[in-house]
This record gives structure tokens, C-alpha cells and sequence, in this order.
């Protein structure tokens, strides 16, 4: 067995009296796909948050490439964020005033990159998600599906080691799910990142390596599956 | 078919006789199908004849004999297993998997390990589909849609099921 990418142990994380988290543990190894699947409030999009850093938890730990990443700072987070993941939210994650290309150069741009080869980038990546012809567009301009693969361009363009999707597909219809979970993973896999994906649909959940099911912030199956 | 395993987990409370059982099995699984009469009793010769249930007491009340059963350990044994195997995931299994949740909570144990078994089994399935439909035809990715959406439906009910399993304990108790 292989060092895990990411991992995290006995997490608890609590809202006010609201347990969100309550024993969670769970390992991500290098290029795999796992879904975080559960209903509604069981713990799943707080476990992603965990895992990318956004959060941290009352107690336990989260690792990335071995190192300790829940006790680091605000800053050392971003950081890490910035540089190694790549994130994926249901709607309302692009920026609307940016057209499709400027959101998606976006992650580059903050990176330094300068704005010709960031936006250069961004083009190759829009065409390889198939939607190349909004590039000039705004958010408010496109479907939700092409809204959806332009987020997807946006957090693979920075070769992310890890890619985590809260309910990609909740806002679209099942085709257009499908279209956008594809190419999700298909580009993923390509770069040899690892996808992270919460989602409350098993046909979505069916297209990871593994899935953990959540209920009440606890663990209740892990299947590994060759 | 889950009917002789059936007999068994309404066995597993108390001895009963085959007029008995046909009761308990129409009002708590056959509301739309009640199972015949003939069908209770060579069913339970079937058993009696493998050893999963033994013969406790004959009586007569105005009519025919009646036999009382008894669930033997090799009947215990052979109910446990099958409360633990999921079904095989197939579309519209709905009422084999009902069936198991209603024994288990009856007879005190764990429905819940029921469901997350199940719901192991079906997204394996669905797993092996979509990745079909990875480098498929038109044709063959309908044709496993087809499926899929069968068995999500499947699994909403699990997962619906599952978040009511201390209510539904309760009301069958």
C-alpha cells in the first residue's frame, strides 16, 4: 500500500451544538477518485472542506503528502490551496464579472503567471473541455453546463495534485452531469490528480474508484473496489 | 426466491403452525399477493425434509391436523447467512430487501448492516456499468443507463429507508 496523498484521522468538527463531524477518518491515495457520499447535512461537504483546508477541525488530523496541514495558518492553507488543489462547487463559483477565459486564467494569474500565457493556458483548456465558443462570455451569458465545464477548466488549469467537487452536478440535469463528471475525471486522470467528490447521487458516486458513505458526521462503509 | 427464508425469520419468535404463518406472512408481505395456502405447507415439508425446522406438537381443533414448527439451529444458521448476503443487484428488488429490514428489526438485530450491504453491492454494479459506458456506442451507454437509473432508484429508497429505520423499528414493534 502506497503512501496516502491525503489523509485524514478522527476528525470532529462542530458548528455551535450542531456535530457536523464526529470521528471521520478517511485516505485519499495518489490519482484515485473517491466519493464522499450521504444526504443532505450528514457531514460530507464539511469532511471536503477538512481535507482542502478551508476548515479545521476541532480535533484530529489532516496530512497532505505526510505533512500536517490542519494546525498550519490561514496563509500557509492559501498557500496550499493555491498551489496543489483545484476546486469544483455545485453554481456560483465563477467570477461574473470575468468572461470564461479570465475565470479560468484566474488561479494562474494570482500565481503570478502573466496575463498573455495565464489566458493562453486557459484557452487550451476551455477547447479541451469543449467549450471554447463562451470564452468571451460572462457566467450570467452561459448554460449551467457550460458554466459547470468552465469551472472544471478552472480547477484542473493549475495542475492540481487534487481536485475537490462539492456536488458538481446538483444544478444540472443528468446528461449534462454525466458530460461534466467525465470530463472532470477524464481530465483528471490524465494529469494523474485525484478527484475528491461530495455528492447525495449514486450515479455520480459510481464514477469513483471508492466511495465512504457519511451519516451523522460518522463513517458508516468504506468499499474498496479493483 | 426469499420465501422459504422468509418462513424462517417469522419461525425465529415462537413455534406456529402453517395456517399461522400464512397469516403473519399476508399481513406483513403479501397485501397485494397473498401467498396460497399450498405453498406454506410444501415449503415447509421442504424444510422440515433439510433440517432447518422441526416438528413440535400436532393438534386438532375441529378439522384437519395441525403441525407446529419450530425453527431448528441449522435454520437459525441458515437465516443468518442470508440476511447478511445482499441481493443480487438487480433492478425492482425492492421487496427481497424490505423483506430482510422487516426480519431483522422483528428479531432484534442490526437492519441498518442490511442496507450499507446492499448499498455496497449496487454501486459495484453501477461502477462496472459506467465504466462500460466509458468507451461504448450510443446503443450500449442507453442501454446501461437503463440500468443505472433502476438501481439509483433502488438506492434512494435504501438511503430513505435507512434515515427511518429507529421510526419504522418502533411502529413494527
Amino acid at each position: 500500500m502506497t503512501e496516502p496523498l491525503l489523509s485524514a484521522t478522527d476528525l470532529h468538527l462542530s458548528f455551535g451544538t450542531t456535530t457536523a463531524l464526529a470521528g471521520a477518518s478517511v485516505t485519499v491515495q495518489p490519482g484515485e477518485v473517491l466519493a464522499l457520499l450521504g444526504p443532505s447535512g450528514s457531514g460530507t461537504s464539511t469532511l471536503l472542506h477538512c481535507l482542502a483546508g478551508i476548515l479545521r477541525p476541532d480535533a484530529g488530523e489532516v496530512r497532505f503528502c505526510g505533512t500536517r496541514i490542519d494546525d498550519q495558518g490561514d496563509e500557509a492553507r492559501s498557500r496550499l490551496r493555491a498551489s496543489s488543489f483545484g476546486f469544483v462547487f455545485q453554481f456560483g463559483s465563477l467570477v461574473p464579472e470575468l468572461s470564461a477565459v479570465e475565470n479560468v486564467a484566474l488561479p494562474l494569474r494570482l500565481a503570478g503567471v502573466k496575463r498573455r500565457p495565464a489566458e493562453d493556458r486557459a484557452r487550451v483548456w476551455l477547447d479541451r473541455l469543449d467549450v471554447a465558443g463562451v470564452g468571451g462570455k460572462r457566467p450570467g451569458q452561459m448554460s449551467g453546463g457550460q458554466g459547470q465545464r468552465v469551472a472544471v477548466a478552472r480547477a484542473l488549469v493549475g495542475n492540481p495534485r487534487v481536485v475537490f467537487a462539492d456536488e458538481p452536478t446538483g444544478a444540472l440535469d443528468t446528461l449534462n452531469g454525466d458530460l461534466v463528471m467525465e470530463e472532470l475525471l477524464g481530465a483528471a486522470r490524465e494529469q494523474g490528480a485525484s478527484v475528491v467528490v461530495v455528492t447525495h447521487e449514486a450515479r455520480v458516486a459510481a464514477y469513483a474508484d471508492r466511495e465512504v458513505v457519511l451519516r451523522d458526521g460518522r463513517l458508516t462503509a468504506d468499499a474498496v473496489v479493483a | 426466491m426469499s420465501f422459504p427464508q422468509t418462513l424462517l425469520g417469522l419461525l425465529e419468535s415462537a413455534p406456529r403452525h402453517g395456517y399461522d404463518l400464512k397469516r403473519e406472512y399476508d399481513a406483513r408481505f403479501g397485501q397485494q399477493r397473498p401467498v396460497k395456502s399450498a405453498q406454506v405447507y410444501s415449503t415447509l415439508s421442504r424444510l422440515h425434509r433439510d433440517g432447518a425446522v422441526t416438528v413440535v406438537g400436532v393438534e386438532r381443533v375441529d378439522g384437519p391436523d395441525r403441525t407446529t414448527y419450530a425453527l431448528t439451529a441449522d435454520g437459525v444458521t441458515h437465516l443468518e447467512r442470508w440476511l447478511a448476503e445482499p441481493e443480487e443487484a438487480t433492478p425492482y428488488l425492492q421487496s427481497a430487501v424490505y423483506t430482510k429490514v422487516v426480519l431483522a428489526l422483528l428479531s432484534g438485530r442490526p437492519a441498518a448492516h442490511i442496507l450499507d450491504t446492499q448499498r455496497t453491492a449496487h454501486l459495484t454494479v453501477m461502477r462496472t456499468l459506467t465504466e462500460r459506458k466509458r468507451s461504448a456506442d450510443l446503443p450500449t451507454t442507453l442501454a446501461c443507463d437503463f440500468s443505472l437509473f433502476h438501481l439509483e432508484a433502488d438506492l434512494r429508497w435504501l438511503e430513505h429507508t435507512a434515515a427511518r429505520l429507529d421510526r419504522l423499528a418502533k411502529e413494527l414493534s
